[in-house]
């Protein structure tokens, strides 16, 4: 215990902090809107940056969501309220429509259009919505607090993540604007697809993927650094909070299975720009003529570099998301979690088979029995730590004085949602269940029920849960409870009826829903989509647009909070961890003193104690008490 | 504040922030050079038989370039050494030479490129190919037109085959001329850039990606060598570690060369 109790430089007297800053030869400016907002070097700032912007991705990638619902539910009709604004941005990718009399009566989404919009709402979801929100931006405000550190290890380095990240978003905001529009080869950008439709899209997309991977790795050597190396004294590895456990296995997937994506957007660059021919074969035909292209590429090879980040990019979406739930019912059960080393290990587990799994996307392409087993077996393997770590937190209910609150209802909600994702995903895991399912609504229904009402519930809990933190207020309890119920169930009539529609052999990615596989259009043909498969298109617009509906008590909550929510002292919610015993919100630098962490995350109700929890930390050097 | 351990090692984990960062870097550049090794054995092992090049860069130059990084990784080890002992006349001098070979590395490559741009294959109106340096282009020469004439230091050959394979006997003894070629006989010309074939292509790509790790890594180099002598003054531990940093970087990057060489020069 004493070797680890070591001197701490970062607390010192400030006006020694003050001379040490004039001695840097950086200069010391006074803070200014510029320095302490875009060009802050301070984790809290720069988490808070991050998950801005990641919220407003969120938002404007559910919007190209909505528009394409209304284009599977009502194919080629003019789009209400929003059709002048797209065909503004995209042009003659929105084509006017008019009525029989020739009036204009507005514009239509065309199929290109619609390709375009699915591309980019999975890669801005992915990309641009979840990961810095779940990674980034929790991430960077929560893991220094929680493992008490002053700062991240390379701050400027930091920074630098945002600003690259930023960039990378402007470069996918802006290829909407361009002439030919967004890429349209769907998020996974298979070649030679992407390669052959003529739009600089593609272009634009590999160039803001570079960006968004450059800062992915930037902040993954950043939290990884911080993790080891700026744990408080008496930060032992099995007293992290199991978030910062989540948040560390995230930053390895992100280091390691990032690049080869990276490897292969600088191929697909080539392919595109100076049309060499990594992912082009010999003899590709495009629009009926063979082009000038050498050949001899591989398509596969594209399917493997990005399947190679892809899979392990779940991971990356799920595990921070898990970490955030485990937080908060730790807190709201008032006892320590369930099984607190079995969530380690089990976590560690994850991100090592998420390396190995990928194939598990390819069935279809071929690949042959004895590799298809290999990652079968694979797949079978890595949901058995996924259900540890899911029973873990079930466990953790058990006995419990649960107290209710917006943030713990949506922790609850993602327990059996991510199951749902979970269990659905077996049979597209097995080879022959697969070739049937593949690239259907079901496999729609499954990864979203893992991402949204999975990763994106446990997010909105952090949001309830850390802003009394970030800003000294709390959320509205009563708007955030309607938020919670409204958007758990819209979510559920939008994902639930397209596993019937995915069973039945609704084939994804058709800009016209499926009609014409309906049995209205082609009676008598076999295994066409029946009447009722295809009403549900309707149905799931409506829910949809309920859906968004449901977000405007959120978007206003979190506004009006920062004036009119409850003010709360340092740890309202009576947490054990670090980051709820700095001052509210934490200064630069964190903490006053030096915190020493003498016990584990969660010290719960332990007995023969005046309090139901036992802070994790101690300060010695403290002033005064402030918790 | 002021972030602990930027300079002195954290007592548990034997380290300091900088050379842990770059530690975790460098696994995320062997991953992004592990997916391009990859990239070259699946085209290479995919390619039609007889069709994947042999012998088409120039061994000795290879070996030059292979040489000349080794020894700027020994001025880099020295440059460090004599921080550690505090001699700042003996790290200018080491990391001056590791700048220079970084450069000469750079300029062999510049040649290298040239020598694949202005090296062109020529299929001919007869069936067989053209194939050698380009020596001069006449005033007229335009492709779509079909006038003017092209002139070749090379060879012609009946079969596109014969050019994949540079280190047999035969393709050894052909003798090499000056070839004038009508542009009316002209299907195809091309020049070897990466656009040529799938050897090429990765040729360019992953010799050009480690020619920027190249670049980058000279640029840090020469920025801690020009500018950071206060640094050195104020604080000579910090500037060593800064040393340190971009020295195991620029290993990497001679590593990478070790690997690049063979499969690119020497199979």
């Amino acid at each position: 215990m004493q070797a680890t109790v070591q001197q701490f430089p970062p607390y010192r007297p400030a006006d020694a902090d003050k001379a040490a800053a004039h001695d840097h030869g950086h200069g010391h400016h006074e803070p200014n809107f510029w320095s302490t907002y875009i060009f802050s070097t301070d984790h809290k700032v720069i988490g808070i940056q991050y998950g801005f912007m990641s919220l407003c991705f969120l938002l404007f990638g559910f919007f190209l969501m909505l528009l394409m619902r209304w284009q599977i539910a009502h194919p080629a009709q003019a789009v209400p309220l929003f059709g002048s604004l797209i065909h503004w941005a995209c042009g003659d990718m929105a084509p006017a429509v008019k009525d029989t009399a020739g009036n204009l009566v507005g514009y239509a989404i065309s199929p290109e259009l619609y390709n375009a919009f699915g591309a980019m709402h999975g890669t801005i979801m992915v990309f641009l919505g979840v990961v810095p929100l779940a990674f980034a931006a929790f991430g960077n405000y929560v893991v220094p607090l929680m493992i008490g550190a002053p700062d991240m290890c390379f701050p400027r380095v930091n920074m630098a993540s945002f600003h690259a990240f930023f960039l990378g978003g402007v470069v996918m905001f802006a290829s909407f604007f361009i002439p030919g529009g967004a890429a349209q080869a769907g998020w996974t950008s298979y070649s030679p697809l992407a390669t052959t439709i003529p739009t600089n899209g593609q272009a634009f997309w590999l160039v803001g993927m570079v960006l968004l991977i450059t800062s992915s790795l930037l902040g993954a050597v950043n939290f990884i650094a911080t993790i080891i190396q700026l744990r408080a004294p008496g930060m032992t590895w099995m007293r992290l909070p199991w978030f910062v456990w989540a948040q560390f296995v995230t930053a390895f997937i992100l280091l390691l299975a990032f690049p080869p994506l990276e490897a292969a957007g600088v191929l697909q660059l080539m392919d595109n720009a100076l049309g060499t021919s990594f992912f082009l074969p010999t003899g590709l035909a495009v629009a009926g003529k063979v082009g000038m292209a050498s050949g001899g590429g591989s398509p596969l090879l594209w399917q493997h570099l990005f399947w190679f980040l892809g899979h392990p990019e779940v991971y990356v979406l799920i595990l921070p998301a898990m970490g955030v739930v485990c937080e908060i019912i730790a807190n709201n059960t008032r006892k320590p979690i369930w099984g607190y080393k079995s969530l380690v290990y089990s976590v560690l587990f994850v991100g090592f088979l998420s390396f190995i799994v990928w194939a598990h996307h390819m069935y279809m392409t071929g690949m042959g029995q004895k590799i298809a087993t290999f990652f079968q077996i694979t797949t079978m393997a890595i949901s058995i730590p996924s259900v540890i770590i899911l029973t873990c937190l079930f466990l953790s209910l058990w006995g419990g004085s649960i107290r209710i609150n917006t943030p713990m209802l949506f922790a609850l909600a993602f327990l059996p949602m991510f199951g749902i994702g979970g269990l659905t995903g077996l049979p597209l895991g097995l080879a022959a269940a697969d070739l049937y399912l593949h690239d259907t609504y079901y496999i729609i229904a499954h990864f979203h029920y893992v991402v949204a009402p999975g990763s994106i519930f446990a997010l909105f809990a952090g949001v309830y849960f850390w802003y009394p933190k970030m800003t000294g207020r709390k959320m509205n309890e009563f708007w955030g409870r309607v938020h919670f119920w409204c958007s758990f169930t819209f979510m559920n009539l939008v994902f639930m009826p397209m596993f019937a529609q995915g069973i039945k052999g609704m084939i994804r990615r058709m800009s016209d829903g499926g009609i014409n596989y309906s049995a209205d259009h082609v009676p008598g043909a076999i295994d066409t989509l029946p009447r009722n498969i295809m009403e549900l298109n309707w149905w799931i617009f409506a829910a949809a647009v309920g859906l968004g509906l449901s977000q405007i008590p959120f978007i206003i909550n979190i506004f009006a909070s920062m004036w009119n929510g409850e003010k709360v002292g340092t740890n309202p919610w009576e947490a054990t961890t670090l980051d709820w015993h700095t001052p509210t919100p934490p200064p630069h630098g964190n903490f006053p003193s030096e915190p020493h962490v003498v016990r584990g995350p969660y010290e719960y109700s332990a007995p023969g104690h005046e309090n139901d929890y036992l802070p994790q930390a101690e300060f010695p050097n403290a002033a005064h008490a402030h918790h | 504040m002021e972030i602990p351990y930027t300079v002195e090692n954290r007592p548990d984990t034997g380290i300091y922030n900088a050379k842990l960062g770059i530690w975790l870097f460098l696994a995320s550049e062997v991953m992004l050079f592990g997916g391009l090794f990859s990239a070259y054995v699946l085209l290479r092992t995919g390619a039609e038989p007889g069709m994947w090049p042999h012998g088409w860069l120039d061994v000795r130059l290879g070996t030059i370039n292979t040489i000349l990084l080794a020894l700027s990784a020994i001025t880099t080890l020295l440059a460090w050494a004599a921080c550690k002992v505090r001699d700042f006349g003996k790290f200018k001098f080491f990391h001056a030479c590791t700048i220079l070979l970084a450069l000469s590395f750079l300029g062999i490559k510049s040649y290298e490129y040239h020598d694949k741009f202005i090296h062109y294959e020529i299929a001919l109106t007869n069936g067989k190919f053209a194939d050698g340096h380009l020596v001069e282009k006449s005033a007229d020469f335009d492709l779509k037109n079909k006038t003017g004439s092209v002139t070749i230091h090379g060879r012609i050959v009946d079969d596109r085959k014969e050019l994949m394979d540079l280190r047999t006997p035969e393709a050894r003894a052909a003798k090499l001329d000056e070839v004038t070629i009508q542009a009316a006989d002209i299907v195809k010309m091309q020049n070897y850039g990466p656009w040529h074939n799938t050897y090429t292509a990765i040729y360019f790509t992953m010799t050009g990606l480690h020619a920027l790790h190249i670049l980058g890594g000279t640029i840090v180099i020469f920025y801690i060598w020009a500018f950071n002598r206060k640094l050195w003054q104020k604080d000579p531990e910090h500037f060593t570690n800064r040393v340190e940093v971009s020295g195991l970087f620029w290993h990497f990057v001679d590593l990478v060369w070790i690997f690049l060489f063979p499969i690119m020069y020497l199979t």
